[in-house]
């Protein structure tokens, strides 16, 4: 699948002094109009691959081709496909946003007369229009970023490498650009999106590639690789405490025990998330009444766990901050979807939890 | 040069002008330092004029060289300090991205520290004259300086590129400054190289290829048309230029690893 | 203890870990501490060797010689940057945040304005020592005697708290490095409008009318005459300097005052 404007990657190496392998072997393969999510810690190899990826490196070994061109031996064919917007927000502070877009259409040689007509049009497609004559330097971070990214979409790229795009943004603007990457991939743009941040990947990418160390740990969509590692449980605390033992026996009617937190119950469920409603009407049957029931669906982190024995701490830090004071709520590392949620729990990280059943 | 490669150079060219205009605190040095030096030193050394051997009456028309230098100094810190924050930043990846030559990421910015060399020398020719320094070579002789300045401020600028390009740090290339200095100082910059009466200082400013370069600006002022202290002055602007030109395409070499 | 003795071991204590730290850093810093001590030295080399004809000029007398009349003004300058850019050291950790760590950890805040001082001090120390043996292997003359050459060096002494008193007192009221030109130019400016290369009476115009009135002059002058034996401005020098001490610890003291209201 090395498809025209697609990535294909095989056994990819960068080494740099010393014999640090920050990139150690990797296959990686993204179809035309994928959004690829290459999810990894800090440190993981992400943006070095990347820098590869985009020509900016050259790799120690192995051989990867963007948009049908060899990185190594066709780098200027490769750099007129893509689009990169990089880890730092590269731009210049005492230039204003609409500066930014004249100095990039003419560095990729865009014609005079259509230098400002496509700068506009980029910068009203990521909402800078009313800042775009100001300087950057009084440029919000989101701001930055969506510049970044209009910058990166100046010569119509077929093929797009975000790195780390939301990394220190507020969540307005971490899902505001995730709109603008969603539309961009319904254009038909190929996306390559490096993120630490378990919940971005998740619920942008239709391939996950997990990399830790320098390695490929684990690849797939997030649903495959979620269901390669386990099964969801179901996690309840009784309103009167006294209910404890009907309440386990109701429960153990659908799955084995599983850790709980204290004061609740859980199990794992054998098969999927349709059980809840079963569970639902059980409980309502036997008249036990819970103060809390939520169900817990394995996250990309307890695939990273299964796969490296290690939590990604970095997501996980990320995501906590930004669910604020929710964040004590799941499990230790769980996604936790309301009763009813279904399998939108997997897809939805809103934390609704019942009250009463 | 390919219309391509015009375009490319001229947009950073304008980027640079403009980014160093919209920083008043990169601008205010360049003439105030230099201006606060030639009027201390011109005030204080007056009473050299007072002695045997020194060629002018006027210390100002002697001293308003060392305005020139100190002026392509700023332009290697400005330069080399504006490179390392677009390689910071990430802005310098940004260009590399592109499907510019590799040329014209420096040149770019060398051309428009060009600009801002021959603008700098104007301001100073002019700071002198109102000072009271006599520009006897006259308008050629302006003419002159401001090419000499220009092709001084792009050879220190180049030298100011490389420092960016290897350290990747604005604060590396600020440290530099101090050193550069030191060569204005053990120069012929106060006094004329056979009024250096102590041993070791005028073996040390006979080397130095700064006395040459000052000494060319400052024939035009006190001598008129001096052509040793030109072609000396201009052969010490393009052998720097020359060398900072071979280091600025080493260094991108090292710094850029595009494929 | 009583209630006195204690706050001042406090203050003490303080200025004590902080002057330890700032010397570490300084010390194991070659970016601070090499140009710090190459500078003045490049400066002696520049004046006394590039500028030894002016010895010659018509009317310049100076018995120890173009060497000593040179080192003096070394010796003014290293001391008052060497205070000065501790002003920078102190501005430099406002911006790193580890100065607000001292406001929060110090008992009494002015053992900060103390443990800097007590570090500019220690910097010229340093680089006074090293410019000394440099200009005495150099062959320069002092016709002073011993108790003239430790004016000289409490003179220093005194200017080594005038540059940093200033400098700290512009540090804790912009509490950023920006503020380093503002600390540095005017303290250049003073510098040099006085009478650096030849003395006062040789100067001509519009310097001779500023270097009169400017404070540097006072200096030079009493610590020229230090060097050569000849009193007849010690006295101004160090009243100059005094004042100069105690109105920049006054100003000192009020922009700690401001730093600790500053949000």
């Amino acid at each position: 699948m090395s498809g025209g404007e697609g990535i294909e990657v095989r056994g990819l190496v960068r080494e740099f002094k010393g014999g640090v392998r920050a990139v150690d072997g990797i296959d990686l393969s993204v179809a035309p109009g994928e959004i690829y999510g290459f999810l990894g810690p800090n440190g993981a190899g992400k943006s070095t691959t990347v820098l590869v990826l985009t020509t900016l490196l050259p790799p120690t070994a192995g051989t990867a081709r963007v948009a049908g061109f060899d990185v190594v031996q066709h780098g200027p064919e490769v750099r007129k496909a893509i689009g990169a917007s990089l880890q730092e927000s590269a731009l210049d502070p005492f230039l204003t946003g609409r500066e930014h877009m004249r100095l990039q259409c003419a560095l990729h040689g865009l014609p005079k007369f259509e230098r400002d007509a496509r700068g506009s049009e980029l910068l009203a497609r990521v909402g800078l229009t009313e800042a775009g004559d100001r300087k950057v330097n009084t440029y919000s971070g989101g701001m930055k970023r969506r510049l970044d990214l209009a910058l990166a979409l100046v010569h119509g790229p077929r093929l797009l490498f975000l790195d780390e795009p939301t990394t220190g943004l507020d969540p307005q603007s971490r899902v505001a650009l995730w709109d603008e990457v969603r539309r961009l991939a319904d254009d038909g743009v190929t996306i390559f999106l490096t993120t630490q941040y378990l919940e971005e990947a998740d619920v942008l990418a239709h391939r996950v590639g997990i990399i830790d160390r320098g390695k490929l740990v684990a690849e797939g969509t997030p649903a495959e690789l979620k269901a390669g590692i386990g099964r969801p449980s179901v996690e309840a605390v009784p309103q009167d405490p006294g209910d404890r033992e009907r309440l386990i026996r109701v429960l153990h009617r659908f799955g084995e025990d599983a850790a709980a937190a204290s004061g609740a119950v859980a199990v794992r469920l054998p098969t999927g998330v349709g059980e809840l409603a079963d569970i639902v009407r059980a409980l309502d049957a036997e008249h036990v009444r819970v103060a809390d029931l939520r169900l817990h669906a394995p996250t990309l982190d307890d695939v990273f766990l299964a796969k490296t024995g290690r939590s990604l701490e970095g997501a996980a830090q990320g995501e906590q901050g930004e669910d604020g004071e929710d964040g004590g709520n799941g499990g230790e590392h769980g996604e936790s979807g309301a009763v009813g949620g279904g399998g939108g729990g997997e897809q939805e990280p809103a934390r609704a939890s019942m009250q009463q059943v | 040069m390919s219309p391509a490669l015009v375009t490319q150079v001229g947009a950073l060219a304008g980027r640079s002008i403009l980014k160093t205009a919209r920083q008043p605190f990169q601008v205010f040095p360049i003439i105030f330092f230099p201006a606060i030096l030639l009027a201390v030193n011109a005030s204080g050394l007056r009473a050299a004029t007072r002695l045997p051997g020194f060629p002018t009456d006027s210390y100002i028309s002697f001293a308003i060289a060392v305005a020139f230098i100190q002026g392509s100094m700023f332009a290697l810190i400005n330069t080399g300090t504006n490179l390392a924050e677009d390689i910071e930043s990430g802005f310098f990846n940004r260009l590399a991205l592109t499907p510019m030559h590799r040329v014209s990421l420096i040149a770019g910015s060398l051309a428009g520290v060009a600009v801002l060399g021959a603008a700098q020398s104007i301001v100073y020719i002019l700071l002198g004259l109102i000072a009271g320094a006599h520009l006897l070579a006259g308008v050629g002789g302006a003419v002159v300086i401001v090419v000499l300045g220009s092709i001084a401020a792009v050879a220190f600028g180049s030298l100011g590129c490389v420092a960016a390009l290897r350290t990747g740090s604005g604060e590396a290339v600020q440290g530099l400054f101090p050193l550069f200095f030191v060569f204005i100082f053990l120069s012929s910059s106060n006094l004329p190289r056979q009024l250096l009466r102590t041993g070791w200082f005028h073996t040390v400013a006979t080397w130095n290829p700064i006395s040459y370069l000052i000494e060319g600006f400052r024939s035009l002022f006190i001598f008129g048309w001096d052509a040793t202290a030109l072609w000396r002055g201009f052969a010490v602007a393009l052998a720097l230029l020359i060398i900072g030109l071979v280091a600025v395409g080493w260094a991108l070499d090292k710094r850029l690893e595009r494929t | 203890m009583s209630d006195r003795a204690a706050h001042s071991a406090g203050v003490w204590a303080v200025a004590l870990a902080i002057a330890w730290r700032s010397l570490h850093t300084y010390l194991r810093r070659p970016d601070l501490f090499i140009p710090s001590l190459v500078f003045p030295l490049i400066f002696f080399a520049s004046f006394a060797g590039g500028l030894s004809a002016l010895g010659s000029v018509p009317g310049f007398h100076f018995p120890a010689g173009y060497t000593a009349f040179q080192f003096v003004f070394v010796v003014i300058q290293s001391a008052t940057f060497a205070g000065l850019f501790t002003g920078f050291t102190l501005a430099f950790d406002f911006e790193s945040g580890f100065a607000r760590r001292l406001m929060l950890a110090a008992g009494d805040r002015r053992g900060i304005v103390l443990g800097y001082a007590l570090v500019g001090l220690s910097r010229a120390l340093i680089t006074l020592a090293l410019v000394s043996t440099v200009a005495l292997v150099a062959g320069m003359r002092i016709t002073g005697d011993g108790v003239d050459l430790f004016g000289l060096y409490l003179l220093a002494t005194l200017l080594v708290l005038v540059g940093y008193a200033w400098a700290a007192g512009v540090a804790f009221r912009f509490r950023s490095i920006q503020a380093g030109p503002l600390m540095q130019t005017p303290v250049f400016l003073v510098l040099f409008l006085a009478p650096v290369y030849v003395p006062l009476y040789l100067l001509k115009g519009w310097i001779h009318a500023v270097a009169s009135v400017n404070p540097a002059t006072a200096f030079l002058n009493a610590g020229r005459g230090l060097i050569s034996g000849a009193h007849n401005h010690t006295a101004l020098g160090f009243i100059a300097a005094g004042a100069l001490v105690l109105l920049f610890a006054i100003w000192t003291l009020r922009g700690l005052r401001a730093a600790e209201r500053a949000p």
